[in-house]
């Protein structure tokens, strides 16, 4: 249990400090939150009213920036290839590669999230709910998107074609995220839509370290 | 079913067998076509939907061919992965850009039926939305496989790509059905027989079972093509020893 302690704070530090830490990522989704109003217009009831689902697809893209770093470094340097020779089996490995690259840079885009919701003129009592949609969200990208980087492994431009592989992924997510925050807005009942995202984030950690480690196997092969 | 793919997992028993069901499969679908082609536009015009209701000829068996190419790429993507098997890998390599045809023949005949139906090119509708991200899923798989150099390697990871799909395509398509639809609801396989008259509904099954024969013909097409090709790179890399 040391050793996977050890690992993770490894995988976090590296995520933390390594090119596409934390700040990059909240640079990165706060640019995009910034150009929407100079983009669509300032008025004020249009922006609250797509501002939830600009944090989403926001969150979602910024998510994609720390992917291609996630498995790349590590099968460049040969650390890859020494992890699948340690005792834990590989899927918990990448499960725990995710888990530290959400602690980096999912967890602070999540704070990022409901700054960003009420910036854009979104209701102050929806931030709540943003955090903590963003926070499962993250988790959902984080696993789904390990994925991607997985497959991408020493393809010619991976980090684009992570991006093309991942993005599909992300769409049921972002949808039950979207959905329960738009019902949020309206007044509806907004449980559905969360638990749904729940459910999903839930599927992504338990299936997603699978295909990330058969990925890595073949990879490395 | 099972012993379909085992008998086909023979290589040479597949070319002998594709030799002769490529152009056999190719005729069935021009006949098929044809008649159906001729039935669907000596139809009488749909009371509510005139003479746009013929597009649907094009439309329908296009979508569902579009699902049945992807589960035909994850079958074969799983026998490739499990069994490490050279001809359900180029299956599967052969099944994807033909789904993706068939995906954006749907999309692209949809967007030209909803013009004069809906007053629109494209709706955010869900059977809309899913479709679109299945053409996405298509692309993916093409994009990983063309960016891979080592063919071992791109066959495996395209594989886990495609079962990864498979699992998370009905998750899609439930995911925007719950979030929104507008387009019509089961029609072919509804509860109590179809809801659509003969006259319309024969030349639709003719048309599905065209483009059946048609998917299976290219396929094959396709997967002899791959053979040849990767027998041609073999003698290639012999003929560079010596």
């Amino acid at each position: 249990m040391s050793l996977a302690w050890e690992l993770l704070k490894r995988e976090t530090a590296l995520a933390w400090g390594r090119g596409g830490g934390p700040l990059v990522s909240a640079g990165f989704y706060l640019g995009v939150a910034t150009l929407l109003p100079l983009a669509a217009g300032p008025e004020p009831a249009r922006l609250a009213a797509v501002a939830p689902g600009v944090a989403w697809v926001t969150l979602a893209l910024a998510t994609l920036l720390g992917l291609d770093r996630l498995f790349e470094r590590d099968y460049e340097d040969g650390a890859l290839d020494l992890l699948t020779l340690s005792p834990l089996p590989l899927e918990f490995v990448c499960a725990l590669k995710c888990l530290g690259q959400w602690l980096a840079t999912g967890l602070p885009l999540a704070l990022a999230a409901p700054i960003t919701e009420i910036a854009l003129g979104g209701s102050p009592a929806l931030a709540p709910l943003v955090l903590i949609s963003a926070m499962i969200g993250g988790l959902a990208f984080a696993f789904a998107g390990g994925i991607g980087a997985a497959l991408s492994l020493g393809a010619r431009r991976g980090g684009l074609l992570t991006a093309v592989i991942v993005l599909p992924l992300f769409t049921p997510p972002v949808i039950f995220g979207g959905g329960a925050l738009d019902a949020f807005a309206s007044g509806l009942p907004w449980g559905a839509g969360f638990v749904l995202l729940c459910a999903y984030a839930t599927a992504a950690i338990a299936l997603g370290p699978l295909a990330m480690a058969a990925a890595c196997r073949n990879a490395l092969s | 079913m099972i012993s379909a793919p085992a008998f086909l997992s023979n290589p040479e028993r597949f070319m002998a067998f594709s030799r002769w069901a490529a152009p056999l499969f190719g005729a069935t679908a021009v006949l098929l076509a044809v008649t159906g082609l001729w039935l669907g536009f000596t139809a009488p015009e749909d009371y509510q939907q005139g003479d746009t209701v013929r597009i649907m000829f094009i439309h329908v068996p296009a979508a569902w061919l579009s699902m049945f190419a992807y589960i035909c790429l994850g079958i074969a993507s799983f026998l490739s992965l499990v069994f490490r098997h050279a001809l359900a890998d180029a299956a599967a390599k052969s099944a994807a850009p033909l789904g993706a045809g068939f995906t954006a023949l749907a999309l692209v005949t949809g967007s030209l039926w909803g013009r004069p139906m809906w007053g629109t090119w494209w709706v955010w509708d869900a059977r809309l939305t899913s479709v679109l991200v299945l053409f996405l899923f298509y692309l993916a798989y093409m994009a990983l496989r063309s960016a891979l150099d080592d063919e071992a390697k791109a066959a495996r990871a395209c594989a886990i790509l495609a079962l990864v799909g498979l699992v998370n395509l009905p998750v899609v398509h439930w995911s925007v059905n719950w979030w929104n639809s507008l387009h019509q609801g089961v029609t072919v396989f509804a509860k109590g027989g179809p809801k659509m008259a003969p006259v319309f509904l024969v030349p639709l099954l003719l048309m599905v079972l065209a483009y059946m024969a048609a998917f299976g013909a290219l396929w094959l097409v396709r997967i002899r093509g791959e053979v040849w090709r990767r027998r041609a790179d073999a003698a290639l890399s012999r003929l560079a020893r010596t």
